[in-house]
């Protein structure tokens, strides 16, 4: 297991990320080893949207300007025919294999598509720039802000809407950091 | 993955990517719950049994999503017999820093068991003298609810309970987990 840290550098219209690598093994030793990765993204992320296991959209907000706005019916709409796509997507794997994760990439022109499907059945969609890097780190990490703030919240009802300030907050503090 | 790069994995979350607390704060909480409830419900264990147990299962509901962001498993269990792998060694060791041992399996590979050397829920416990409780009540049945929601979310439906606790002056704690079934269609789930 891998920590990662993050120090995000906000420059013009991308910013640089140094993710320093420590090792546990050697961190635990006198001898110290430390991995230096620079790799140079731009964080520019669209939209999240989560869908609940039976396909209904239960989060949906903007990061950056650069999609359309839909009506939140539309949004529903969306949501769902995603829904009913990956599903298919997951049932004619072309492979030997007997199950399929389904539709993860979905690239454009304009924008690129990650999908994340917990084992629970939740959907994670990050919409992004196409140039974005790395966002199966930052789908992710998404996941891990929604089990703690999301699902540790006693009150939040499972697979209902999610109106959390504080998930809010964190998820706009990881992908916006700079603003 | 193998059994021992799970044990790894399980201990790696817990020093790395778990935040501790005192396990006394933990042990009295879980305590001052129990007591209550025998208390509350003038105690009829069966009924506290079965409070814990919904407590535990409304827990696991919740708990997985934490579990599986942590642990970063991505990988379906191939069979029950992995799945029991990493609740022994990967669940419990993240979430208790314990690693309870995996016997008795049926034939049919559907049943096995949970053996408790040790059981953070327990320090400091005797059960009241009241001659019921020592053959009623299953103290630390929160653990058998958290196992059935969080199973269920990953589409098992299984059947958990204890069969025997040391607190009942038996020889082992053990808990005996039953897989009804997987299943198969995704519909939501009611929070109980």
């Amino acid at each position: 297991m891998l920590r990662h840290r993050q120090l995000p550098v906000h420059s013009l219209q991308s910013s640089i990320i140094i993710i320093i690598v420590i090792s546990p093994r050697t961190a635990d030793t006198s001898s110290l080893g430390l991995l230096i990765g620079i790799i140079i993204t731009t964080m520019v992320v669209y939209a999240v949207l989560i869908l609940n296991k039976a396909g209904g959209l239960i989060y949906q907000r903007d990061f950056n300007p650069g999609l359309q706005k839909l009506s939140s019916n539309d949004y529903l709409i969306l949501a769902g025919t995603f829904h009913g796509v990956h599903a298919i997507t997951s049932q004619i794997s072309p492979t030997n294999e007997t199950s399929s994760s389904g539709l993860e990439v979905l690239e454009s022109e304009n924008f690129v598509m990650r999908c994340f499907q917990t084992l629970t059945g939740t959907k994670f969609l990050i919409f992004a720039e196409p140039r974005q890097q790395n966002l199966d780190v930052v789908v992710r990490r998404v996941y891990e802000l929604y089990a703690d703030y999301v699902m540790k919240n006693p009150f939040y009802q499972i697979e209902m809407p999610i109106r959390s300030e504080g998930f809010d907050r964190h998820l706009t503090s990881y992908i916006k950091p700079h603003q | 993955m193998s059994s021992t790069s799970r044990a790894r994995l399980g201990e790696e979350v817990w020093k790395l990517r778990t935040d501790k607390i005192n396990a006394e704060l933990v042990t009295l909480t879980y305590g001052s719950v129990v007591a209550q409830l025998c208390k509350d419900l003038d105690g009829d264990y069966a009924e506290v049994n079965k409070q814990l147990d919904k407590m535990g299962y409304n827990i696991g509901l919740r708990l997985i999503e934490d579990f599986l962001a942590k642990s970063n498993m991505q990988q379906k269990c191939a069979n029950f017999r992995d799945t029991a792998d990493v609740i022994s060694k990967v669940g419990f060791k993240m979430f208790l820093n314990i690693t309870p041992t995996i016997a008795n399996w049926s034939s049919d590979n559907k049943q096995f068991s949970l053996l408790f050397d040790e059981n953070p829920l327990a320090d400091f416990v005797e059960l009241p003298d009241d001659g019921k409780a020592q053959s009623e009540l299953w103290y630390s049945n929160m653990l058998c609810g958290v196992i059935r929601g969080a199973l269920e979310m990953v589409q098992m439906s299984v059947d958990a309970h204890f069969v025997s606790d040391v607190l009942r002056g038996n020889d082992t704690t053990e808990m005996r987990i039953n897989l009804i079934r997987y299943i198969e269609d995704e519909m939501p789930q009611d929070d109980e």
